[in-house]
């Protein structure tokens, strides 16, 4: 059948290209400069707001505090010699690393049980699982605020009956990486599950069939068929992830404000602090240009997938 | 190997698992939003008392935080800045979006193809990168403090994502359509609002609730840029002003969080389709 609508379409396009070649010459003259036109207030934009903006940062991040002398790499000399500064290098990593795998282990499994469900099921439990990823993330930590209350609060009540035991969620240093961790999970597993979910429906199920017949159990799919086919999915979606993990600002700052002991600081909200807080504009733009660097590099890894990708396809 | 009964015995046991995995995750996933609602709906006393199960309402709700919210607080003010500052960041994304992507996608040109991929790298920088150099630029623009600082900040984090979903709608309408259109002797802006528009609808309703997603739920920009209540939004509006001295602040702050987190949330309901478009073409924020 495909064969049949692409000799058509030569067909009709023979006939036609005589008739319009002037038009068409003219046509293509035109175009170029309407092009660039159109595209200008999207390159202002970039370049204005984005482009721009980086290389002032790196301009910014060497002056002093006054901004009124150049102090050359003075600013990543000194975050280099505090322990808060490691400590924050330390934190984002290791939120961004857990929180992602917790994520992607998540929607794996919900993308599997959701694809179990008969058709006209799957509707239903996609929109129920979807809804942390709807809300705005600075409001619903507002709630998980609340609920990690230490006092009036569900948490502490629900372990309290159960075992009588009382978390201090936010004032312990590991108990506040936990809880900040566990907001993250909860916000970004959705996103997980709905790009896991369109994976595995563009598995063409003869290959299940087809393995099926090879006598392959239901393991033996999921590590032979599933997961090569899903392999380019899980890589950019998961890469992705880090970077927007990493570069978290919300959670942090509603929660803990980098507290207790700036035990929960991440690039985002300490850069924050340093910056905004206490006025220190050149230090604050140091530490976020730390980010670059390591998002430089993810950004690399998730374009040659797309690509791959956008050439499978 | 598999026969027939204990095939379909194991498909049994599959969908059973399945089961008991959503309903625990539906748990985790709904418990946030549950207890902020009937927290908003619980009396002051009742939320201090600690006796019975906090887990329900035992007093009978109350819609004294709601009322309190909207007549003895700023947030109406909080919310308007909002809704003001969502449909302009979203009018101007969107033109920009719509006219680059009908550029990149089907006038090229030299550089087009760098081009398409600059703008998907600029979806990969992250707002805490380049907040600090911006607080500059809007104070140069005069704009520090208001809230159409946000309009010009906001179309950085929507337009690269919008511009790249509407790229991939208009390369997958067939090219017959346009020469069609240009032996009837339509021009480029007929070809756009006549053909690319209505074709992409779908791409462009999903952009379009990206775009407005970005803009309500920004945080970062508003808490650096303003700091005067009457040009507030709701997000910053509600974490750093509802919360008051007193302890039991708490129903009134989960009844703001609750209205400020609506409009996104009952967008998607109504566009879960669209939403989910969006989200899985090419791939966003997570």
């Amino acid at each position: 059948m495909a064969r049949v609508v692409t000799h058509k379409n030569i067909e009709v396009g023979a006939s036609v290209t005589p008739v319009r070649v002037g038009s068409y010459q003219r046509f293509l003259k035109r175009r170029s400069t309407l092009a660039v036109a159109l595209v200008t207030p999207l390159m202002v934009l970039i370049g204005g707001l984005v482009v721009y903006p980086f290389f002032y940062a790196i301009y910014l991040s060497m002056l002093n505090k006054a901004e009124t002398t150049f102090i050359g790499f003075a600013n990543f000399r000194f975050l280099f010699t505090r322990d808060t500064f490691w400590m924050v290098v330390w934190q984002s990593t290791l939120f961004a690393l857990t929180a992602v795998f917790f994520k992607a282990l998540i929607g794996f499994v919900l993308a599997h049980a959701i694809h179990a469900l008969p058709d006209r099921r799957q509707r239903f439990w996609r929109g129920v699982s979807l809804v942390p990823w709807v809300m705005p993330p600075a409001l619903s930590t507002l709630g998980w605020w609340w609920l990690y209350d230490p006092t009036y609060s569900a948490f502490n009540w629900i372990l309290g009956t159960l075992f009588g035991v009382h978390v201090a969620w936010l004032s312990d240093p590991n108990w506040a990486r936990f809880s900040v961790i566990l907001v993250n999970i909860w916000i970004g597993s959705p996103f997980f599950l709905i790009m896991y979910l369109a994976a595995l429906k563009s598995v063409p199920p003869d290959l299940y069939e087809a393995a099926e017949i090879d006598g392959a159990n239901a393991r033996q799919q999921l590590i032979y068929v599933t997961l090569p086919m899903m392999r380019n999915i899980i890589a950019i979606t998961g890469l992705f992830s880090i970077i927007v993990t990493f570069a978290n600002f919300d959670i942090v700052r509603v929660l803990t404000q980098g507290g207790p002991f700036n035990t929960t600081h991440l690039f985002g909200t300490y850069s924050f602090l340093l910056g905004i807080q206490s006025g220190d504009i050149p230090l604050g733009s140091s530490v976020a240009l730390f980010m670059f660097p390591i998002l430089g590099v993810l950004a690399f890894f998730i374009l040659r997938n797309v690509r791959q990708r956008a050439t499978e396809l | 190997m598999s026969g027939g009964p204990s095939r379909k015995k194991s498909r049994r046991w599959a969908l059973i698992t399945a089961y008991i995995c959503l309903l625990v995750f539906a748990v985790f996933f709904l418990f946030p939003p549950y207890y902020m609602l009937i927290t908003s709906f619980k009396t002051n006393e009742e939320i201090s008392a600690q006796r019975g199960i906090p887990l329900l309402i035992q007093d009978g709700p109350t819609l004294e935080h709601y009322r309190k919210l909207f007549f003895e607080t700023e947030f109406p003010i909080f919310f308007k800045n909002t809704v003001i500052v969502t449909f302009f960041t979203v009018i101007v994304s969107m033109a920009i979006s719509i006219l680059a992507a009908y550029s990149l996608s089907r006038l090229k040109f030299w550089g087009a193809t760098v081009m398409a991929t600059g703008v998907f790298l600029t979806y990969l920088v992250p707002d805490t990168l380049l907040f600090i150099p911006l607080f500059k630029v809007i104070g140069w623009l005069g704009l520090l403090n208001s809230k159409w600082s946000l309009v010009v900040v906001f179309p950085t984090l929507a337009v690269p994502f919008a511009t790249w979903i509407m790229i991939g709608y208009f390369a997958s309408i067939p090219k017959e359509l346009d020469e069609a259109a240009l032996i009837d002797g339509a021009g480029h802006f007929q070809m756009l609002t006549r053909i690319f528009i209505p074709v992409a609808m779908p791409g462009i309703i999903a952009a379009t609730i990206f775009c407005f997603t970005i803009s309500w739920a920004g945080f970062l920009y508003p808490l650096a840029f303003i700091y005067s209540n009457d040009q507030m939004v709701a997000t910053v509006g509600t974490v750093s002003s509802l919360i008051r001295g007193d302890v039991f602040h708490w129903g009134g702050l989960m009844a703001g969080a609750l209205v400020a987190a609506a409009p996104p949330v009952i967008i998607y309901a109504f566009l879960m389709d669209y939403y989910i478009s969006g989200l899985t073409a090419g791939s966003t924020k997570g």
